[in-house]
């Protein structure tokens, strides 16, 4: 009999939790049925006991961004796994696959001796030598190419850009080339590369390193992309997109690398199309990834307060969109609020906002909200950049408008 | 402590050092204007098999381009481009490497493929786009690829490619192959980023690469004197610690002694290599360019006459025996008639299938995909009379 499968309620470190997997559906390929999934959940409850109580699942705390250490400290001794940070997790995942494919390798800026800007390389130039992990002079355009070249040549190379605003300069290689080539040789040479690196707003870092990649990215045919947010689906995504045979760009976030939490000791390797569901509930649909999960996870504080029961989705895969349990999301709340990091115009949510409105079109009571930053550069005034990203107060506004 | 970069002597006089050289890098060459071999030119001797097949070869490129070319005048293919005047180069290129060395095109290249072994009738295939075409008609014509001769699918964008050779070379290092990667592209491509890039790159990290520049004088409509100002390409090779060479690539013993030298380099030392081959380029950019617009008719065809490659190495294989009248005249009227048989044949080969649209953008059609498709096929069947009949669905 199959282990039950336990979904986590954001990397909250005042949650510590147990994952176990379910050994028979570790990853789920393109195209094939979704049928094996479960709808339900197994809620475990900060003590680490069962919770079939649903009334009291939903009393369940979960922080935005996770900075304080945590209660389950205590509990932490006897529970199997172990904690780290989502940077470690990148890490781990990464030097986990290195171990087991020796073509898998790492290219970019500082990612040797330096470790990496987000230290998520550190320690492997040190144990995989210079040629598997390699440090490239600042030119993006050039090492994707060269990380494309090696690919089609039989590795796997993960291209770390040091941040993803930079990867703009690899756009020509990246859509002309990466996304293309398969499909232009006729299917005679394969692109196994995985492009990964921080992006979105951060902390007065400018308006050229708050770039969000993903919008500009999404319409790249040939290419995957998935967005992590906590330190668990970070190293299952890192795994996946490796082991995969097409091009990923995995999105990751500069504020989250710091985020701690609790994750099996046993490999595991997580689905690239598939989403997460943060919270299950039954008035509005949530969609959100990466950081806005947080501010969404904070809102849903303040609306159970109030009431309310968000059923909150990290969607995780941007392209393709997980459109079966979002579907399945839409079909029971018939409400859904899009919470997203991108610019409004051409950005994520527009994207979401159309596919759904296409395919579950019947089942909205009401038109889809979307919540995005503002269509201007993100600026430099710490006020000022922050008004330019969604914050938990809009969401829950949105929410209880979207509800009456 | 001395500055980073080492040790470096010191002087009080303030000199500049001139943007131009004294005297232009010297240029490689063996055999003179006649196809007779200069005196005191050192160079890898070629036997006779060798000499008489590039000779071939270089024949072959010469008919396959004439007759696809008027073929698109005739409307038959949509487009095609010529490497007329660079038949040296594609061959003798071809000829010093080995199998194994991996060959990263601009689009003037097909020479080298043909060298390795693709027939006429892969050529016409690609360029009708029909079904047995291995891109599967997604490309434009003279886009050729095929992994099996390790001719990486050419891309229309230019200079990419240059990049993805010091990538591929990178690998072969970690692999420790006893092989190389060649990659080829023109003045143009050499002032994009990625050429840059990618070369001090190479320079850096030791790789096994063997860049290849054609320097045919124009990049479409643009001569070299508005590409650069630099003494052509060569002198670029020292600017970035890569060891290069000027070759007139013209010249096939030339192109050939001198890649086989760099390839031995390449492997042996384990360092890129840089060489300049001097040609024109006595065709149009492409079918859709009309070169008399911007040089004059009588320069290109002084080109094309007086100083053909082809007829250059003829003269030299002639001169020793190896090669006659009558072997030339069966030789292009055989290719002639092989071309347009396959010719033939390709136009008459069915198109790609529909469901070929959608596959190979990822290893497994995702839902999305496969949505279209559906979606694509149902417009088919409402309106079949708008569907081009020659494509099966």
């Amino acid at each position: 009999m199959a282990a039950a499968i336990f979904q986590g309620f954001g990397a909250s470190t005042a949650l510590s939790l147990s994952k176990s997997i379910d050994s028979k559906r570790v990853k789920l390929p393109f195209g094939r049925s979704l049928s094996e999934r479960r709808a339900s959940f197994v809620v475990v409850g900060s003590d680490g006991r069962l919770v079939s109580d649903s009334s009291r699942a939903r009393k369940l705390v979960t922080n935005a961004v996770a900075t304080k250490a945590d209660s389950a400290a205590s509990t932490s001794a006897s529970k199997p796994g172990h904690e780290l940070l989502l940077f470690e997790a990148l890490q781990e995942g990464l030097e986990e696959e290195m171990d087991r494919d020796p073509h898998v390798c790492v290219m970019g800026e500082d990612v040797g001796h330096y470790g990496g800007s987000y230290k998520v390389t550190k320690g492997l130039a040190k144990k995989f030598g210079d040629l598997r992990v390699l440090d490239t002079p600042i030119a993006e355009n050039s090492f994707t190419g060269m990380g494309i070249g090696a690919a089609m040549t039989g590795l796997r190379p993960i291209v770390e850009g040091m941040n993803m605003g930079f990867l703009l300069l690899a756009y020509n290689q990246i859509s002309n080339n990466c996304g293309m080539l398969h499909y232009t040789s006729g299917g005679q040479f394969k692109i196994p590369i995985v492009i990964r690196g921080p992006g979105g707003v951060g902390r007065q870092l400018g308006a050229e390193h708050s770039q969000r990649l993903e919008s500009y990215f999404q319409s790249i045919p040939g290419i995957q992309m998935v967005a992590c947010s906590t330190p668990y689906n970070a190293k299952g995504l890192m795994k996946a997109a490796i082991r995969s045979d097409n091009p990923v760009i995995l999105f990751e976030h500069v504020l989250l690398y710091n985020l701690k939490e609790r994750i099996p000791d046993e490999e595991y390797v997580l689905s690239l199309e598939e989403a997460e569901m943060v919270r299950p509930g039954e008035h509005v649909t949530i969609l959100t990834y990466s950081r806005m999960r947080y501010h969404v996870m904070q809102a849903a504080k303040t609306l159970v307060n109030k009431g309310y029961d968000p059923e909150v989705i990290d969607i995780r895969s941007l392209k393709p969109f997980d459109l079966y349990t979002i579907g399945n999301s839409v079909k029971k709340t018939h409400r859904v609020l899009i919470v997203e990091e991108c610019m409004r115009t051409g950005g994520i949510g527009a994207s979401l906002t159309a596919a759904i409105n296409e395919n579950f079109h019947d089942y909205l009571d009401a038109p889809i909200v979307c919540l995005s930053s503002q269509d201007v550069p993100t600026p430099y005034a710490g006020t000022l950049e922050e008004w330019t990203v969604v914050q938990p107060a809009q969401i829950v506004t949105a929410v209880e408008q979207l509800c009456q | 402590m001395d500055f980073p970069g080492g040790k470096v002597a010191f002087t009080p006089e303030m000199s500049f050092i001139s943007e131009s050289p004294e005297e232009r890098a010297h240029c490689y060459r063996v055999l003179d204007e006649d196809g007779q071999p200069l005196a005191h030119s050192s160079f890898i001797q070629v036997s006779k098999e060798v000499a008489v097949r590039m000779y071939t070869e270089m024949v072959t490129l010469q008919t396959m381009d004439n007759i696809f070319y008027e073929a698109q005048r005739q409307g038959r293919i949509s487009f095609y481009v010529t490497s007329i005047g660079e038949e040296a180069i594609n061959i003798a290129s071809a000829a010093a490497l080995r199998f194994d060395d991996l060959v990263f095109p601009q689009y003037r290249e097909p020479g080298v493929l043909l060298w390795r072994g693709f027939t006429l009738q892969e050529f016409a295939n690609q360029c009708f786009g029909n079904r047995d075409d291995y891109g599967k008609g997604r490309q434009m014509p003279i886009h050729y690829g095929s992994n099996k001769l390790n001719y990486f699918t050419v891309s229309s964008t230019i200079a990419t490619q240059i990049p993805h050779a010091v990538g591929a070379a990178y690998s072969l290092k970690m692999d420790k192959k006893d092989a190389c990667v060649v990659t080829y592209f023109g003045d143009g491509g050499t002032s994009e980023g990625d050429f840059h890039a990618a070369i001090n790159f190479a320079a850096v990290r030791e790789a096994p690469v063997i860049f290849i520049c054609r320097n045919n004088g124009w990049a479409i409509s643009t001569p070299t004197s508005d590409q650069f100002r630099s003494d052509g390409i060569v002198v670029r090779g020292q600017a970035y610690g890569v060891r290069s060479i000027r070759v007139d690539g013209n010249d096939a013993l030339a192109m050939y002694s001198s890649v086989q030298a760099a390839r031995v380099m390449a492997i042996g030392e384990q360092r890129p290599i840089l060489i300049e081959a001097l040609t024109y380029r006595a065709g149009h950019h492409s079918t859709s360019d009309d070169s008399t617009k911007y040089r004059p008719a009588n320069e290109i065809e002084w080109w094309r006459t007086a100083r053909d490659p082809v007829s250059r190495l003829r003269k030299w294989i002639e001169s020793n025996g190896w090669w006659s009248e009558e072997a030339e005249s069966e030789l292009r009227s055989n290719v002639r008639k092989q071309l347009l048989h396959a010719i033939q044949v390709a136009e008459k080969v069915e198109k790609p299938p529909i469901s070929d649209l959608f596959t190979d953008v990822y290893d497994v059609p995702p839902s999305n995909l496969r949505e279209q498709e559906m979606v694509l096929r149902e417009t088919i069947k409402r309106y079949p009379q708008e569907y081009p009949g020659d494509v099966p669905v």
